[in-house]
Order: structure tokens, then sequence, then C-alpha cells
């Protein structure tokens, strides 16, 4: 069995459209936030992990001057993966099973506003039959809402009720780009921008960053007399082609968030990474979240997309929320490559 | 003001490489006009096809490359307004997931349709292949069966 891990700090940026800062200059406030909530010092770290895509930057290796917003010196063990932040926390959560150390520090970043997404994102598709088709995120969602419409599962209207009921929820969440009231009959008058998809169903693309600080059950309340706990975490992967796989379901979000116990108790909060409307109806289905589960009570990536820090983003929320009261138990939710190939579930729980 | 010395320079990869004993034939085909699949270890046709079987991860059998298409069916589709750089038309085009006829798996590609109007589930396509072939992927697009 895993050992007892728990989240005794967190910090986000805001999610810009466009920040002037340099990624370490946005990371730097951001990383000294989650460890000034900790109560720790940054050399008592034991292990940190980053996540972030240098495609982003367009630079070989950009990922190691981020290091400057953490502090190498003296030396530290450190690591890099080229996911999402949610990813590099997995791998915090890993080397804090060894038992060996009891401090770790996991962040997220991306800065996207110096390149354009849509011709980015097809450079991480199959090479020979998708890359040079542009196959872009857009087109990519759209093929599954369009799949996900024709099977009668969700309508047009749900997909911008979901839009409206985010943008509504953001209002209060100082970290989201977009918010506010909008008629649904408004958005749905609206163009398609890639039918069957107009702009209110899909994400901004962000420049942002979240951090969260992990430390071992010991540790964790000698810092902290209310931390989040992990009580599961896991992730799945499909197969890659888009043709290959039923778009409408999401068989990886379900067998990680059976590994990761979802079932095992009420849920009470959600933090999914629903950047296209259509996808909340796919993961609340794949995770057997019902009527009552509160979803995206941060507004979600729908008003807040900071590339390589969302699915992190996720976690921070679900703590906020547990610790603002709003819940007990929560479900954090990440995903990666093309529309919901890759996926990973953590269920988190609040000391009281 | 002296000369300022012009240096050309080439950039080149001095190397040459395979594409493998069935992503190599799946694009030469495409070349020489013709669609594969590949059959998995459950007897399926996969398109495009795969080395690997997507449920065992067992080396599939580049004997099992079989003809496809050149007709299919569109599973879903999505209408592009406005195409980027990188995209394979330069104007407002469809992509789908095509079921091409003898294959068990979609293939992600374009659908030059002309219109919206013109674009719906289910709608049959044929591929159309360029006069001049390089055996890429985009040697081919898809155009809706009736207008062929």
């Amino acid at each position: 069995m895993p050992i007892d891990i728990a989240i005794v700090g967190y910090a986000q940026s805001p999610s810009w459209e466009r920040s002037e800062l340099t990624e370490v200059q946005f990371l730097f406030p951001v990383i000294a936030e989650a460890i000034a909530m900790a109560g720790i010092d940054r050399r008592d770290i034991d292990f940190t992990c980053a996540g972030s895509c240098d495609y982003l930057s367009g630079q070989t290796f950009a990922f190691v001057s981020n290091l400057e917003a953490v502090g190498a010196w003296p030396p530290i063990s450190e690591s890099h993966v080229e996911m999402d932040g949610a990813w590099a926390m997995y791998e915090a959560w890993v080397a804090l099973q060894h038992g060996d150390i009891d401090l770790a520090l996991a962040f997220g970043s991306g800065k996207s506003s110096p390149g354009d997404p849509m011709q980015i994102y097809p450079l991480q598709m199959d090479p020979y039959t998708l890359t040079p088709l542009g196959a872009d995120p857009t087109s990519l969602a759209a093929l599954q809402a369009r799949a996900l419409l024709d099977s009668g599962r969700i309508t047009e209207r749900e997909m911008a009720e979901v839009a409206a009921r985010n943008r509504r929820d953001a209002v209060a969440n100082p970290y989201a780009q977009i918010s506010g009231e909008e008629d649904v009959d408004a958005l749905l008058a609206s163009p398609y921008v890639t039918a069957p998809m107009r702009d209110h169903d899909l994400p901004p693309f962000s420049d942002g960053a979240c951090a969260v600080i992990l430390a071992t059950a010991d540790r964790a309340r000698a810092l902290s007399d209310n931390p989040v706990w992990i009580r599961g975490i896991d992730h799945r992967i499909e197969i890659h082609q888009p043709g290959m796989r039923d778009l409408r379901e999401s068989p990886s979000t379900a067998a990680a968030g059976k590994g990761a116990g979802v079932a095992d108790g009420p849920v009470d909060l959600a933090e999914l990474s629903v950047a296209y409307t259509h996808q909340e109806r796919i993961l609340t289905d794949a995770l057997g979240l019902g009527a009552g589960v509160k979803v995206n009570l941060s507004g979600g990536p729908l008003t807040a997309n900071p590339m390589m820090a969302t699915g992190l983003s996720r976690v921070a929320e679900a703590a906020r929320a547990i610790q603002r009261g709003d819940g007990r138990r929560a479900v954090a939710h990440a995903t990666s490559g093309q529309p919901l190939q890759q996926n990973l579930v953590c269920v988190l729980e609040g000391e009281r | 003001m002296a000369d300022i010395p012009i240096t050309t320079h080439v950039i080149e990869f001095p190397y040459t490489r395979t594409l493998g004993p069935v992503i190599g034939p799946f694009l030469t085909g495409l070349r020489d006009g013709q669609i594969l699949g590949i059959r998995s270890v459950d007897g399926r046709v996969l398109v495009p096809p795969t080395e690997w079987d997507p449920e065992t991860g067992m080396p599939l059998d580049p004997a099992g490359l079989v003809p496809v298409g050149p007709g299919g069916v569109v599973e879903t589709w999505a209408w592009v307004t406005r195409p980027t750089a990188k995209h394979p038309l330069a104007h407002p085009f469809a992509f789908a997931l095509v079921r091409l006829d003898g294959a068990d798996t979609a293939l992600m590609h374009a659908v030059d349709a002309g219109s919206i109007e013109s674009m719906a589930t289910g709608m049959r396509v044929t591929a159309k292949f360029r006069d001049e072939r390089h055996g890429h992927i985009t040697d081919v697009v898809f155009v809706p069966e009736e207008r062929a």
C-alpha cells in the first residue's frame, strides 16, 4: 500500500492571455508563495519536479532555466517531465513513497503566448500520418464533440450551459482569465469556429504557473493543522490514433479513477480538465460522478488554461476548495495528448 | 566600407532513414495510389497500419498489409472555417474520421467538400490522389463520393 502523502502548500499565478514576464519571472513568486504557505525554507525541499514544454518556448532545454525560480544552490535533487505539472506531482509522489525523503516541490508552467498553439500542437502527433495534416487541438476536439452529439448524449445547448456555468463560477476566481454572466441563447447564436465548436466551447491558451508542496504524513502534521491528503493517484493512456478508439468514452479516465479509488467514498467536488465543453460529460460519466458532485467551482480550464499547469491547477483548486470548506473529499483530473488520450486522476481528502 | 563576406551554408542530415516494415510500405503505397491497412492479432484491419498490435503490443506481420478503400464512410467530422498554414488545404474543409471499405478503424484526414452543407455523419467519401505524389500522407485528400 502507498504511504500517506499530503499537500501542505500550493500557489498559482493568474492565467494571462499574454504575460510580459518571462516564464522564470512569473514562476518565482508562485514557488515562493507555495513554500511560504507550507512554512518551510526552500533548502528543506528534498526533491523538485517540474512540468513544462520546450516546444512552447521554441528552445531546447528551456526547462532548465526555470530552475532559476527554484534556487539550485546548494545543489538540489530535481527532475523534469515534458508534461503538465500534474505528472510532475505524480513523480514527486512516487519519490516520496521510497520513505527516504519527506518534502517535495512539484510545479508546472507554460508561456504559450509567443507561439501559435494551433500550429505547435500538431507537432505532438504521429509524425507520418497526423502532424503533416496540421491536426490541431480544436479540430480534434471538434471530431470528439460531433461524435458525442451524434450519439445523443449531449446537445449544443448543454455544451453552452457548461461554458456559461464555468464563466459564472470564475467570477469569484482571482486567477481566471475569462468570466462573467452569459446568456445561453446568445452563446448559441454565435458562429462556429470549427463546427460544432463555437468560441465558448474552446479554452483560452494562457500563460501561467502552479506549484504544490508535498509532505509525508508526520512532516505534514508538524507543518499544518489542515493538510489535504492524497488518498489515491493513478494515470493511464490510450492508443494515439484518434480513429482507433471510441472518442465518446474515456476508458483511461475510468481506469485511473478506479486505481485512485474514486468510488471508495462519496465525492463532494471535482476539478476536471474540461478544456472543451463536451468533455465534462465524457469525464463525469467515466468517473461515475453523479449530479450531486460540484464540478469545476473554480471555472475550470475553459476560463483559465495555463499550458502545462492546467492539470496541476486542478489539484490546487481542489485543495483550496477542501480547505475553504466546500467539501471534504474531492477528485482532481489532468489530461494530456489529443482529446483525452492520457488521463491522471487524484483523490484528495481534508483532515476534517 | 569593406566588402561584406557572404557565406553559403547548406544544412543537411547526412544520413538516410527507413520508415520501417509497415509505415514504409504504407507511404510508398500512397505514392503508388493505394491505401494499405494491416491485420491485427485479432484479425481486424487497422488503418493507418501500425507496427505493433494496439491491444497486445505484439509485432504485426507486414505480410498482413492489405489494400483498403478507396471509398469509405465518415464517422465524425469537423468543419475548419479558417485553415492554418499547416493544414493540407488553404480553403475551408472538413477534418473527418473515415472508415475505409475493408477497414475496422478510421483514418483521420481532410475532406474537400466545398461547403459545410455537403458534410454529414455517415456520408460516403473517396480518396482522390494528387497527380504529383511523394510518399506523404498529403498525397491524398478525400472528396464526397458523388463528386468523385
